[in-house]
């Protein structure tokens, strides 16, 4: 029987172990087509296995499975805590779980099978949407079922940006998936061309402004306290930039569609919210780092911090980058190159993946009744792996991409192109190279964390935590 | 309004959430349902033939838009790699678009009738035969497989009644202009009908 006085840290610990495996499974497989594009034959003629299938089975694993597991698991954790009560409708939280497990395996099934509607980051075809939707909407009413059952008056700023994620995913979830289905795994969608493209980027832009944000944001402003034993450092700042982030992330997406066939006037529109969204993501890049103030001595013994502290850094390497590049004449360079996919990956890598990291040794210890993670030398030998797989990775692409851009743009004297495509893949494949081994490192770096898990926990027995009463 | 009112009522703060998200998709997706530049087929362009559909329907599959774009930008050196520059009224018919975000290979928007039928199929079986650096992966079992006959009724009926202004007597017809073609055949005549709606001569 549950008991109303002890949180339900079951359904979190599920989460948590899974956001380990998954993010080890989603990286191999970025791992893997990474060195198909060095070496096609990796395909081995075989469908399940080429490259443009897997692709989005990495993007959907890594995203969805690895951040999305994250995100369930510190937001539960954090909605109990912050509103010292235990988590509303249980049952339905368990569905949570299991139902998003079901589909990240049927992910894992239809995409290398090719089933899908061919739209990044909402590949997945409509039985497979609308279970998402589902557990989705099982989500919110766990999630905001918790907030209401609060025992203090306010509620805590994580739990705003926790609460415009859900909220937001569902919405961009919904409009963008409108389609009519042909058979079970075969449907056009209802917009076309240019309104569909736009509809996309709306989607696409802000499943990284919500999922990869706004979710992490909400994570970043329980644990970085916590870990630092400070509160968070501006109570104004974070009002005004959690307002203006979900408010000004959602106008950003026509900076996708930059000089395509888009109007004129909402490319601009895209590329002027774009601009000053650096703002609103320097405020939380600000709010966090500065909680450390005071703490500033902590950072040298404690590898959890050093994970948050790099991966707030990233964030607001990532938050100028990206302002940056929807500047039109910076994107007529950049787009179509690797350039994008270093932006993505300091993004990803830097700060979702290390957000996570830091947070998850700082939760698993709590969950399965330890003071700390079983060795914090080996949390040190991860910061670091990881952070030199990021620049690593960052930098090759950096410069693959620009060498791209300009390779693409040459001409001579009498007005004919310079180089050939081939020529620029060609001059790409050494930083092919390079991106590889960064990956490489930033994996070697789970495969520590999944041993130094597995050592902290095989042999605890969780213990039921009773729900703190308000100060 | 103190924000002490918002943060102590769930209710608010969700409608609120609401309202500030919403605007910015309403401004920047719904003028362009309306506007007739975007929405009307541009000169030339079609509803895509039953064997050409069952063709980007393997192009989808097979996930090329993740290597290649269809969208040439309006510079130059674009129309002299590409050709003309693209126009929103030549995606009309696109379900989903596939305008791409990346090119490890070159732009397809223009590709149609730039290199002979076998020239595609060698180069789909094995990228290599004819471009030595290439990093494309090799589709052999497209020239295996037969596209599904029967299937593309129901899915010129689904975009019938999306809008899609396909005839009664194309639909009919359909399964015999199918008859036979291996998933190959399909998708070269769909990449062989790419953007020759304009001319690559200036």
């Amino acid at each position: 029987m549950q008991n109303s006085a002890e949180y339900n840290d079951t359904v979190v610990r599920q989460f948590a172990i899974m956001t380990v495996v998954w993010g080890v499974v989603g990286m191999l497989v970025g791992v893997f087509i990474a060195a198909q594009l060095i070496w096609p034959v990796l395909n081995f003629d075989l469908p399940f296995l080429t490259y443009s299938r897997l692709r989005p089975l990495h993007t959907n694993a890594v995203i969805f499975a690895f951040g999305g597991s994250a995100l369930f698991a510190t937001s539960y954790y954090v909605v109990q805590r912050t509103c010292h009560t235990r988590l509303a409708f249980g049952k339905l939280a368990s569905f949570t779980f299991w139902g998003w497990q079901t589909v990240i395996l049927l992910a894992a099934i239809t995409l290398p099978l090719g089933i899908t509607q061919s739209k990044e980051y909402a590949e997945l075809e409509w039985p497979i949407d609308l279970l998402i939707a589902v557990v989705w909407v099982s989500y919110a009413l766990v999630f905001f079922g918790t907030v209401v059952q609060r025992r203090i008056k306010h509620i805590y700023v994580a739990n705003w940006f926790y609460g415009a994620f859900i909220i937001t995913v569902a919405i961009l979830h919904i409009f963008n998936n409108l389609a009519l289905p042909v058979t079970l795994t075969k449907s056009y969608q209802i917009y076309t061309g240019v309104v569909d493209g736009m509809m996309q980027w709306w989607y696409g832009h802000n499943a990284v402004g919500f999922f990869l944000t706004a979710g992490f944001l909400g994570m970043m402003y329980y644990f970085v306290p916590k870990q630092a034993g400070r509160p968070i450092y501006s109570y104004r700042l974070s009002v005004v930039h959690f307002w203006s982030l979900i408010a000004i992330y959602m106008w950003a997406g026509p900076h996708h569609l930059h000089y395509t066939s888009l109007p004129d006037w909402a490319q601009t529109l895209g590329m002027v919210f774009s601009l000053v969204l650096l703002a609103p993501s320097w405020g939380g890049m600000i709010n966090g780092i500065m909680t450390l103030s005071g703490a500033w001595h902590k950072l040298r013994t404690d590898p959890i911090l050093k994970f948050m502290i790099v991966s707030l850094s990233f964030y607001g390497m990532s938050t100028f980058e990206g302002p940056m590049m929807s500047i039109k004449t910076v994107n007529a360079l950049s787009h179509y190159t690797d350039w994008t996919i270093g932006h993505v990956h300091s993004g990803a890598l830097g700060w979702v993946a290390m957000m996570t990291i830091g947070s998850l040794y700082c939760l698993i210890p709590r969950l399965y009744n330890r003071e700390s993670m079983y060795s914090t030398k080996l949390i040190d030998v991860h910061f670091w792996t990881s952070t030199i797989g990021v620049v690593l990775y960052a930098v090759s692409m950096w410069v693959a991409g620009i060498t791209q851009g300009l390779m693409w743009r040459a001409v001579n004297d009498d007005g004919t192109l310079t180089y050939s495509f081939i020529e620029s893949l060609k001059a790409t494949y050494p930083y092919y190279g390079l991106r590889l081994i960064g990956g490489i490192l930033f994996i070697s770096g789970m495969f520590i964390m999944v041993y130094n898990v597995w050592k902290t926990i095989s042999e605890q027995k969780p213990v039921p935590v009773a729900v703190m009463d308000p100060a | 309004m103190r924000h002490e009112v918002i943060e102590k009522s769930v209710t608010l703060m969700m409608v609120l959430i609401v309202c500030a998200v919403s605007v910015g998709g309403l401004i920047e997706i719904i003028p362009l349902m309306m506007d007739s530049e975007v929405t009307e087929p541009a000169e030339g362009i079609e509803v895509y033939s039953p064997l050409r559909l069952a063709g980007r329907d393997v192009y989808i599959r097979e996930g090329c838009y993740n290597c290649h774009s269809q969208q040439i930008r309006p510079f130059r050196s674009e129309t002299e790699r590409y050709g003309p520059y693209s126009v929103a009224g030549e995606f009309v018919y696109d379900r989903p678009f596939q305008f791409g975000s990346k090119r490890t290979g070159p732009d397809l928007a223009r590709v149609g009738g730039r290199y002979s039928d076998d020239w595609h199929y060698l180069h789909m079986v094995d990228p290599r035969v004819l471009v030595p650096e290439s990093n494309m992966p090799g589709y052999p079992w497209l020239a295996d497989r037969l596209v599904d006959a029967n299937l593309v009724v129901s899915k010129l009926q689904t975009l019938k009644t999306l809008g899609d202004p396909y005839t009664d007597e194309q639909i009919t017809n359909a399964p015999a202009e199918l008859d036979g073609k291996t998933e190959m055949d399909a998708l070269i005549a769909y990449l062989q009908g790419l953007g020759t709606n304009r001319s690559n001569r200036r």
